[in-house]
């Protein structure tokens, strides 16, 4: 465990960066610093590997003074991912990943298998091992800076902005990217930056700074979002923090119905059957073709090219209650597709039936809280 | 007669090909001075250049003292320097080193400096030592323009060090001066090509070094 310890950091002209910070940053999981610009996140996670100097305080890895150990044998225990990647132009990206095994004594062939190894591991294309950096897209970079940083199997990895200067569909795949890596390899990830959303997706821990580099609340990204701790954490999470609050909640207790769902061949008594307004088709197989008014509908002749889009369907328990809510928003009818893993309708629930499942998962939310209080 | 007359007079004499006055024998002395001038002046400004470059500090000062260095008139420097130690190779290296360590020394100095901070900080931050990061990872991309630096002040001191001869030194300059003293054209136009062809060799021979010492990554292509 990586333990900030009162830690301040003020600089020769009075600033102060940071302002007696404490953290505990678990193993093997991700811990977000997140804040607006000159909150000293930065500065933060730059003092745990000592680029930067605390003033004051201690910063302790498993239990010992970060301070009582030679610099460069600290920081080779940690791997280093800053904006841009920072990649060395002059090496081939194998080189570039095998820097620090090199620096710790491998041999070159060593090495280079090793980096072979991680190129396929942060999902880069082998055949790119023998390009220079130029010759690769910012996304392809912040990869290789991954992989560089994972060379030497450091157990921290620090993480500085590293996806804030791609655009936003690479950043996301390099976010899945690395929640992938993180599942299979389990490091403890201190990793900066100003987007909340990016904050919220990747951390287990979320630290959200204020400027002067006090730290405001120190939480679980649900929790963050259901009880900000004050108004600044509620203004920096954003507007919609009740629905990006809904990620955190599972789909798999949403009340399914299959009364509204008849397949394209049903006959009229199963069209009257229906217990709704509209009716989702399906086809054969039970995967959706779309909605139709039951009115509308004959027996026998269902024009299948007729119906109303269903919009996207979710897969309960695989999705959260935000998915599924995005889907009713959606749906023409206010009903969402729920489906299963190849596709097949399981049934469809209306946004009333999700408005419920709301308050009850706020009302045990409550319970919860109380309980941890009581 | 025209300029290329007096060239091919003088290239075609073979009286010029041999001896301790021939041209290999001053080509060689021209070559020599040239040389242990840039090994000196290499020796200094590429040093300090590194340093204050990667550093960031002192620069400036430098800068300033290079630059008032460029200056100073070669020649006055030499009569200067005769004057105060007597003839010999080492009145000749002052001037030529005094004008060579500012464009190597200020090149070096700013190609290191103005380097993407970005593979610093990461060399760094995975626990590079400051030497290796400096060798490693600075002079590498810094290359080409350290190279330009050693390549303006070797092409400067093989034009200048022709003042060699004036003060009864061998080298090229020996037959521009003795050809202006003698009004012997011929001479003076042979040893003018012969330092404006030295010239070019020097500028293709650091082509030829940068092109191998180059990484392909850095030149881009």
């Amino acid at each position: 465990m990586i333990r900030i310890d009162s830690v301040t950091k003020r600089y020769p002209d009075g600033t102060v960066a940071v302002d007696r910070l404490s953290l505990d940053i678990p193993d093997r999981s991700i811990t977000v610093l997140v804040g607006p610009s000159g909150c000293g996140k930065t500065t933060t996670l730059r003092m745990i590997n000592r680029m930067v100097e605390p003033s004051e305080g201690t910063i302790l890895l498993d239990g010992e003074d970060t301070r009582r150990q030679p610099v460069t044998t600290l920081r080779r225990s940690m791997g280093y991912v800053i904006q841009n990647a920072g990649l060395f132009q002059h090496r081939t990206i194998v080189d570039n990943i095998a820097t620090v095994p090199r620096m710790l004594g491998w041999g070159k062939q060593r090495a280079r298998e090793r980096a072979a190894e991680l190129m396929e591991r942060v999902g880069l294309d082998p055949a790119l091992a023998g390009r220079y950096p130029y010759q690769l897209s910012g996304g392809q970079q912040q990869r290789v800076g991954v992989a560089r940083a994972l060379a030497a199997d450091p157990p921290v990895l620090l993480m500085d902005e590293p996806f804030s200067a791609v655009d936003p569909v690479v950043r996301k795949g390099l976010q899945d990217e690395l929640l992938r890596i993180q599942d299979e390899l389990g490091k403890t990830i201190v990793f900066v930056t100003h987007d909340i959303d990016e904050a919220i997706k990747l951390g287990t821990m979320v630290a959200v700074l204020r400027e002067g580099g006090r730290l405001a609340q120190y939480a679980p990204p649900a929790e963050l979002l259901a009880s900000p701790a004050d108004g600044f954490v509620e203004d920096f999470l954003g507007a919609d923090r009740g629905i990006r609050g809904l990620s955190f909640v599972p789909s798999a207790a949403l009340e399914l119905t299959t009364d509204a769902v008849i397949p394209a061949d049903a006959d009229a008594g199963r069209i009257a059957a229906g217990k709704a307004t509209h009716l989702l088709v399906t086809d054969a197989d039970g995967r959706p073709l779309g909605w139709a008014e039951r009115d509308e509908l004959t027996a026998g002749d269902i024009r299948t090219d007729r119906l109303r889009s269903y919009g996207r369907p979710f897969v309960p328990g695989v999705d959260s209650l935000r998915v599924a809510l995005d889907c009713a928003v959606l749906s023409p009818v206010g009903w969402a597709v729920a489906v299963d893993d190849s596709g097949r309708v399981t049934g469809v629930v209306s946004q009333q039936t999700i408005g419920e499942a709301i308050r009850a998962a706020h009302a045990a939310g409550r319970a919860e809280d109380e309980k941890v209080a009581g | 007669m025209n300029i290329i007359d007096f060239g091919n007079a003088f290239f075609s004499d073979s009286a010029h090909w041999h001896g301790y006055d021939g041209i290999p024998q001053r080509f060689l002395e021209h070559l020599q001075y040239s040389l242990l001038a840039l090994a000196i002046a290499a020796a200094i400004g590429l040093p300090v250049g590194l340093l204050t470059g990667h550093t960031g500090r002192g620069g400036n000062a430098l800068a300033f003292i290079a630059n008032a260095a460029r200056a100073l008139p070669s020649f006055g420097l030499l009569v200067l320097a005769v004057l105060l130690i007597g003839f010999g190779l080492l009145p000749v290296m002052i001037p030529l080193v005094v004008l060579a360590v500012p464009p190597i020394l200020v090149t070096t100095y700013e190609a290191v400096r103005s380097l993407d901070p970005a593979p610093v900080d990461a060399a760094r931050g995975m626990g590079m030592h400051e030497s290796r990061i400096l060798f490693q990872v600075e002079v590498p991309v810094a290359l080409p323009l350290i190279l330009s630096g050693l390549r303006s002040a070797a092409i400067q001191i093989v034009s200048t060090a022709t003042i060699a001869a004036y003060v009864s030194l061998g080298g090229l300059g020996r037959y521009i001066i003795d050809g202006l003293y003698q009004r012997d054209y011929e001479k003076v136009v042979g040893g003018a090509t012969l330092v404006a062809f030295l010239a070019l060799l020097t500028l293709a021979l650091f082509w030829a070094v940068a092109r191998v010492a180059v990484s392909p990554g850095v030149r881009r292509r």
